[in-house]
């Protein structure tokens, strides 16, 4: 019995070669034509109300002032400079809140495997009760109930060589000539060589804690995937508990643990630019002020998408790099 | 009588927009509800008073715009913008108007700025700094090396950095997103002073614990002509708005008021001697279709919040909780900058 013989030419609809292309073909021209609309929509729009993109003023100077800033700033330097210095305040926070997350983060995952019932429940009740609540409302009570409750002027908490104020934690150090100088009192305002603003601190503690307490769930989880056969192996071999977490179990839960600390790492870095409700000058508290200034809603918001996206990118890309350093590598 | 004469002049009303295309009104009546943007937590602009409905200067302003357009001083719908957000939310159409305690400037009229078209100015203020009586703090000089809270996005933040640099205080300036938070940080005692325009300082402060332990220096920073705006891109309702507005002011001047706009209007119906009056208020004349409004849109406006000066007395005045002078705000005609142009 002869088989029936295929058609030579196989009709197009059933061709399971052209199909996927014809799909994808269709899919990428739909994907254009819509971002050619809202492009269209855009400049036609923009065209209409006068405010075509320019980018010259980022030239002009900016007027205002920045209240605390890494770099060099006053008020007739140009914009460009103002979003610099912002950028620089982000930056600070981030890498600040980047090692102060994962310090407290991998303290309290770890704790989660304490012998300690008390260490073990207090850690569950960190997690649970920061993770529940808001950055935005954290960050409002580090601020307006923590930090601005530290008495000012000369009732200020002082111990030598350090001064914590209403205004700020003030640290001796070296002054402009080179001298040893410390925390004093000039006319009801405290200076120092070293100032870390109020501002500054409430946003690092409430992105701390925060991210600390997602953190601790990523480092738990990690350490909760090895299997508790490695563990009994470690203490077969007469290691002791940090030990074991060192040189076994720490190593094998890494490779869980660094994909999960990425994604938390790329939060920190968006949810700084909530520093504008505690009053710290970060970008995007500065871009504000700019737009408003300027008019200028579309090239802002350009920027400020473009410099966070690079920001996560650069995280990210650190990260990966990170994981390739930990994963299993096959000879 | 009163009641009778208003009939005919609702029915010769023209149908909106015709003779003109105005997209706004258009949108405002199809919607039957005005989308007015305020400040929403200013004593005497814009207030939610314990009751919830709103209250001050800046809401009768959107009342009487809803009521001489929509006939109803309620089809108004509120929303509160804070300083950063009001021109986007006027530039894409999200509110129709603001009337929220804006300073006309240069850059947000010009069309290579904001492109705002503003209202005639319904209060003219400046801006000032307050600080705790206790601090000793009396001029700008005594805030050397010390913190200024200020709400990010306004005006007053440029000026005081002009103005100390002018006369060469250093200080730090402290922003917040919301005149809330402002407020909070200043009396949480993280700033010596606050700055922002007097008149919102006098309503902020007559809402503190203890106002007394507050007070405004003699220092005035600026000139902040407050006034509501609309966009470029509708200059048939920047016009109806315009003209609204004024039509407050005229009938400050002509002395009339809520309670004897009937007999002014019985008075203008029966003699037709008074040509200026009857214009107004649209017997005769087509104001009204000019700037797409129904013929009495002055009448509805004054039915549903009076004359300039008593929206002025009932919010701000001396006999408010902030008992502001009229000052500037008097009409031109009693020394004031208070002046509408002819309705002619």
């Amino acid at each position: 019995m002869a088989l029936p013989q295929t058609p030579a030419v196989i009709p197009w609809w059933r061709n399971r070669r052209l199909l996927p292309w014809l799909l994808q073909a269709a899919v990428a021209l739909v994907v254009l034509l819509v971002v050619a609309f809202l492009l269209g929509n855009l400049i036609r729009n923009l065209t209409a109300a006068g405010l075509l993109l320019t980018w010259r003023w980022l030239g002009q100077p900016a007027g205002f002032n920045i209240g605390e800033s890494t770099i060099p700033f006053d008020a007739a330097l140009p914009y460009w400079r103002a979003l610099l210095a912002g950028l620089a305040n982000t930056l600070r926070a981030v890498v600040c809140g980047l090692i102060g997350a994962t310090l407290l983060g991998t303290m309290a995952g770890m704790a989660n495997f304490s012998s300690n019932g008390l260490l073990r429940g207090l850690v569950r009740g960190y997690v649970e009760v920061v993770r529940n609540i808001p950055l935005l409302l954290q960050l409002v009570f580090w601020y307006f109930v923590v930090f601005l409750a530290l008495p000012n002027g000369a009732a200020a908490l002082q111990l030598p060589g350090l001064t914590l104020a209403k205004s700020g934690l003030y640290l001796a150090g070296f002054g402009p000539g080179w001298e040893w100088a410390g925390p004093t009192l000039v006319n009801g305002v405290w200076q120092a060589p070293l100032r870390l603003s109020v501002e500054f601190g409430a946003l690092l503690c409430g992105l701390v804690v925060y991210s600390g307490a997602y953190i601790a769930e990523v480092v738990r989880a990690g350490i909760a995937a090895v299997p508790e056969g490695q563990w009994e192996a470690a203490s077969s071999l007469g290691l002791g508990w940090l030990a074991s977490v060192r040189h076994v179990v720490l190593p094998q839960a890494l490779r869980v643990i660094v994909p999960g600390l990425n994604t938390q790492y790329i939060s920190l870095a968006k949810n700084s630019s909530l520093a504008v409700a505690v009053g710290y000058p970060d970008l995007y508290a500065v871009a504000e002020t700019t737009l408003n200034q300027t008019g200028r809603a579309v090239e802002m918001v350009i920027l400020l998408l473009a410099a966070y996206l690079v920001l996560d990118l650069l995280i990210s890309a650190v990260m990966n790099g990170l994981n390739r350093l930990v994963q299993i590598r096959e000879r | 009588m009163a009641l009778l004469g208003l009939i005919p002049l609702a029915a010769c009303a023209p149908p909106d927009g015709s003779g003109l295309q105005s997209a706004k009104l258009n949108g405002i009546t199809a919607r039957d509800k005005l989308v007015c943007g305020v400040e929403g937590t200013l004593p005497g602009f814009s207030f939610v008073e314990p009751d919830g409905r709103y209250s001050g200067l800046d809401v009768d302003t959107c009342k009487a715009v809803a009521a001489a357009v929509l006939g109803d001083p309620d089809k108004v719908e509120y929303r509160n913008l804070n300083s950063s957000e009001r021109f986007a939310a006027l530039a894409s159409g999200e509110v129709d108007m603001l009337a929220r305690n804006t300073t006309a400037t240069l850059s947000r009229d010009a069309a290579g700025g904001n492109g705002l078209s503003f209202a005639p100015t319904t209060f003219y203020d400046g801006q000032g700094v307050m600080a705790p009586v206790k601090s000793g703090i009396t001029d700008l000089k005594g805030l050397s090396g010390k913190a200024i809270c200020v709400e990010s996005g306004t005006t007053t933040e440029l000026n005081l950095a002009d103005r100390m640099r002018e006369i060469d205080v250093p200080y730090t300036p402290l922003k917040f997103q919301t005149s809330d938070q402002t407020y909070a940080a200043y009396l949480g005692g993280r700033c010596a002073a606050v700055t922002s325009d007097r008149s919102q300082l006098a309503g902020k402060r007559s809402s503190f614990p203890a106002p007394d332990d507050h007070q405004l220096l003699p220092d005035v920073l600026s000139k902040e002509p407050l006034s509501p705006a609309t966009t470029n891109a509708d200059p048939a309702w920047a016009d109806a708005l315009r003209w609204i507005v004024f039509s407050l002011m005229q009938a400050e001047e002509w002395g009339i008021t809520q309670a004897n706009l009937d007999s002014k209007l019985a008075e203008a119906q029966a003699n037709t001697n008074l040509a200026d009056l009857r214009r107004f208020f649209g017997v005769e004349g087509d104001f009204g279709r000019q700037l797409g409004l129904p013929a009495d849109f002055t009448v509805r406006a004054i039915r549903a919040v009076g004359n300039y000066g008593e929206i002025f007395e009932r919010n701000v005045g001396t006999t408010s909780r902030l008992k502001l002078e009229r000052g500037l705000n008097r009409l031109w005609s009693e020394g004031g900058l208070i002046y509408a142009q002819p309705f002619r």
